[in-house]
Parts: structure tokens; sequence; C-alpha cells
């Protein structure tokens, strides 16, 4: 394989010091390839935007190496990282345009810093806005502009310094579905006609779905899985990466392969007392170990309402006992779901 | 013409002395020259107050822990003390105590010239503070995207920070100028010139009720026009708002 892009080695990083020292990233190893849309999912909290910061240093790791482009960034100075800094582009959920320019001096702003003539720099705005699909806003200030617009130009501004990677936080977390797709076809068209490398980071997996080739998962600041996403869609292999894939639970013939379950029932609770605990009475009063597949119980008044669905070991007598024994409560009735599939 | 006026002032139950001396003061084109004395004492007092407050306010904001350029907390410390101290010593208290440094500036510590030294004093403190809190404003995701596009510190605060902040700046230098303005009225004490003298000492030291109510009528009047000035400037180079400006003018 070629020499990865963006390659992440150990790292880690730490906020705050002594007692309140919180990790925010631990031991992350990814390689990211040139020309590919790298996604990293995870939930709110898990460490993804330090993450992506991390890769240009706009936060400093605590250990570990950052390796963009053959530079290592920790070790640059701080000019040189001004300069590396350059080919990384960023956009960000909450676009972070200068609100006192318009669209057009938006884009040309990376071009002044790199010191183009003024001319030059309009010619490729107008280009820039062109490939944005915005012409006719080059005169537009941000506040006039939809949120899907101003993601737009702070794309066009991003390419205006024509980068090596383009790094996403969060871009359309604040579009509507709609909007959401359209900037993504962007990004990708882009990825396509201009061979940035992107990193994608989000809390959504529609979007990775949408764009990605490969992603990295996030769980409490630990690296929980890195694949394809064909890989990981099809069978997710760590704990956070199921709850991600299936958000509103995984499904039952999984669940089964997993707890070695072979037998499922489904309870239904008609109003007994939402008090008495039912699984925890299975185990202790039979012996019987019963796990929760998936449930959908309300509490009305004290009273429990709805069915539950148990897996059961395979072991004859165990079912029989346990069937027996919920039987015996009151307002519960039980019946085996005899080939169980979602 | 004079006498005219004489006559209306002892209609208004003023004494002939008093009514002779204040017509005769006024016919001297004093009031113009206060006017005048007082809007270079200002104008003055404010551009050498921000050459000191401006980049002292610049670095109160970027100079702390979380800042985009970080000094020694040591110095922000030093920095903060200082101008706290400035800005408690009351304005009367600090013009007698920097008379010598006055006659070092300017040659005497007395006279409207004299009063501009104190003035930047107690100004720029005061200045540095109002900047600090028009950059506090600005988003930090702003100057984080500015970062990212490779910006050196100097960069984002000339071509990001201030310019983003322009018109809570614009809020500041109004707010500022009034404020000197009012100090600069107190200046009479130290034989300074101006509207605020022309009150302090004719008006009310010599019980000169008409001078002191002129002065007074047209130290509001150039208020009123600073702050006028002042907002709508802020307003009309606001780009934030032109949008919600225009669709209220549609709405029409």
């Amino acid at each position: 394989m070629a020499e990865p892009i963006i390659r992440l080695t150990g790292l880690t990083k730490h906020f705050g010091g002594g007692e309140n020292e919180v990790a925010a990233l631990n031991d992350i190893n990814i390689e990211i390839q040139r020309g590919e849309i790298f996604g990293v999912i995870g939930l709110s909290g898990a460490g993804k935007s330090t993450l992506v910061r991390c890769i240009n240093l706009l936060e400093r790791p605590t250990t570990g190496s950052v390796v963009v482009d053959g530079k290592e960034m920790t070790a640059l100075s701080p000019k040189e990282l001004r300069q590396a800094r350059k080919s990384i582009g960023m956009i960000f959920q909450g676009f972070n345009l200068l609100m006192q320019r318009t669209a057009l001096d938006n884009i040309c702003f990376p071009m002044e810093l790199a010191g183009k003539p003024r001319k030059e720099a309009v010619a490729r705005a107008r280009e820039l806005l062109e490939i944005v699909d915005l012409a006719s806003k080059e005169n537009a200030y941000p506040a006039q502009l939809s949120g899907g617009q101003k993601q737009r130009i702070a794309i066009a501004r991003t390419l205006a310094m024509d980068p090596q990677v383009l790094l996403c936080d969060e871009a359309t977390s604040a579009l509507d579905p709609k909007t959401t797709r359209d900037i993504l076809r962007l990004i990708q068209d882009i990825n396509k006609r201009l061979g940035i490398t992107v990193v994608v980071i989000t809390h959504e997996m529609k979007v990775i779905e949408e764009i990605c080739s490969r992603v990295a998962i996030l769980d409490h600041g630990n690296l929980a899985e890195t694949g394809t996403v064909e890989e990981v869609f099809a069978s997710p292999k760590s704990e956070a990466g199921r709850r991600l894939v299936y958000p509103d639970g995984v499904p039952y013939e999984m669940l089964r392969q997993e707890a070695h379950t072979a037998r499922v029932i489904r309870v239904a609770f008609n109003g007994g007392t939402a008090y008495q605990p039912l699984i925890a009475s299975l185990a202790i009063d039979c012996g019987v170990k019963a796990n929760i597949l998936g449930a959908d119980t309300r509490n009305i008044d004290g009273r429990a309402f709805g069915t539950m669905l148990l897996g059961l070991p395979e072991d004859e007598t165990q079912v029989a006992k346990a069937m027996a024994y919920i039987r015996s409560q009151k307002d519960i009735t039980v019946e085996e779901v005899p080939d169980y599939h979602e | 013409m004079s006498e005219k006026l004489i006559e209306l002032l002892m209609s208004w139950g003023i004494n002939e002395r008093l009514a002779t001396s204040q017509v005769e003061y006024l016919a001297g084109y004093t009031v113009p020259f206060a006017i005048w004395e007082t809007i270079y004492t200002t104008v003055l007092a404010t551009l050498f107050a921000y050459v000191i407050g401006l980049p002292l306010g610049i670095i109160l904001v970027t100079g702390e822990k979380a800042g985009i350029r970080p000094l020694p907390a040591a110095l922000m410390k030093v920095l903060n003390t200082i101008v706290n101290l400035l800005r408690s010593v009351p304005f009367l208290i600090l013009m007698v105590c920097v008379a010598p440094l006055s006659r070092l500036i300017v040659g005497t510590s007395i006279g409207t010239v004299a009063s501009i030294v104190p003035l930047t004093l107690a100004a720029a403190p005061f200045v540095a503070r109002v900047v600090e809190s028009s950059l506090r404003e600005m988003d930090r995701g702003v100057i984080e995207a500015a970062q990212s596009m490779g910006c050196s510190p100097w960069e984002i605060v000339t071509k990001v920070m201030l310019p983003e902040c322009r018109p809570s700046l614009i809020t500041g230098l109004t707010t500022a100028t009034i404020t000197i303005l009012s100090y600069g009225a107190m200046a009479g004490t130290i034989g300074g010139g101006g509207l605020g003298a022309m009150a302090l000492l004719r008006g009310h030291g010599r019980q000169e009720t008409v001078v002191l109510y002129i002065a007074v009528i047209f130290l509001v009047v150039l208020v009123q026009i600073i702050q006028s000035i002042g907002t709508a400037v802020a307003v009309k180079t606001d780009r934030r708002i032109q949008h919600t400006q225009t669709k209220r003018r549609k709405g029409k």
C-alpha cells in the first residue's frame, strides 16, 4: 500500500492537569490513504473533534505522532506549522465565515494571506464560486446566505488554499437533510475531481454511508474499530459500532448468536405491578439467566404494560422452569417465539 | 445689542453687575473658542488614549492563557493590575498627581495642552478595557478557522479580530470619546480650557448662571452629536445586520 497521507500513531490527548485530568483520546492509531474519503464517527463526547484538531494541530496531542504528507506535525516550528496548515483545509459545523466580508472576499482571504495579487485572487475566487454553484452570490454577506450556502462558501474558501487534505468537522450537522445531501455530493465531487483526501467527522451514520470509503469508530476516546464502510456496516465488531449501526437495538438474530441464546420467549405485561422484579426473580428463584433482547414496556400509574423478548439458554428443563415461573405471575402471559427473525 | 441683552437678563432677576459681566464675557467669542478647545482636547486625548489603549486591549485578550499568543501569566497579571490601578484613581486626583509628568512631556503642568496628558493617562486603561470587551465578543470558531488556514497571530489580529469586531469597536470608540469629553470638563481645575472650564470657573465660580447653562447646553449637544454619529457608523458598517435591514425595508 502506498504511503498514507495522514498517519496518527499512539495519539493521546489529555485535557486539564492533576486530579481534573481527562483523557480525550487514548492511543489512537489511524492511517488515511491519499485520495480516500475517511470517516470518523462517534457519539458526542467521543473525542472526534479533538481527533480532527490533532491532525492540523489546532489541538496539540499530549503524546504520539501526527504525520501529514510526510511531515511530522508535532515537530514543526510555529512558522513551519502555519505553512503546513495551508495545505490542510478545514470546514466546520458553524461555517466560521468572516461576517464582515462578502462571499467573494471570504474566498479571497487565504489567497490574501498567501500574498496573491488581488486581481488573480478575485479571478480564482470567481472560479471557485462557480464550482460551489454560488456565482450569483459573490457580493452577498454571510448573514444574507442560508446555512447550505454558507457551507459552500466555506468549502470554496478552503479550496482557495489548494489543499491536499480537507477536514470536515461535523460540516453538515447544522443543515437540513436535503442540504446535507447536496453538501456531501459537493464534497464527494471535490474528492473525485481534485483528488483531495477528505476526513469526515460526524455523529451521523448516514453521512458515512453516503460518501466514505473507510470509517473509524471512536468511543470515549478509544478507537473501537476501523474498516471499510461495508465491513463495519455488515458486522460491527465493537459494542460502540453496534450501537451506531443499530441505534434502535441490535437485530435479535445477532444477539442470539452472541449470547448463545437458543430460545426466545415473549412476555406480555398486562397491567401488573411495575415493581415486580421479574428478571431478577427468574435468576434468583429459578436459576435461569434470561437475556433481554428487546423490550417495549411502560409504566402507567405504577402498573406495567407492554412486551419483552427474553432469550433463554438451550437447556430444555430451564426453559420449562422459566415458562412455568412466569406463567405463575399475576397479569403476565408468556409464549415461545419459535423461529425469531427480525 | 448688548444693552438689550443686559436688560433681558435683568428682567429675569439677575442683578446689573452679573448681567453686564456675563454679556461682555459671552460677546467676546468665548463660546466658539471654548467649543473648539473642548473638541481639540477631546480628539487629541482620545487619539493618544487609543495609541496606548488599543494595543493594550488587544494584548489583554490575545495574551491570556487561552489566547492566540499567550504571554507569561506574570506579565498579564502586571498589565491587569496597572490597568485596574489607573482606573481606580479618581480623575481629579490623577490630574494633580501627574503634573510633573505633564511638565516633562509638554513643558507645563497647567493649561489646555497640559490637560491632555492626564486625560490620556486616565483614558488609556479605560480604552484598553473597552477594546478588550469588544474583542471578547469575537467568535472563537472564526479564529480557529483562521488558524486552520495558517494565519499568524498578527494576521489574526489585523485581518480577523479587528475587522470582524469593527462595529463593536466603533461603539466603544463612541463611549470612550464621550467619557474623555466629560473628563475634560474637569480639566478646568488645572487651567485647561473648554466648555467644562467655562461652566466650572465662570458659571459656577462667579455665579454666572447664564454662562453655566450655555456651556452645559453645548456639552449636551456635543455628546448627542458624537453618540448619533458613532451609533450610525457602527450600524451602517455592520454587515451582520444588513440582511434584516433590507428585509425590513422591503416589508414596508
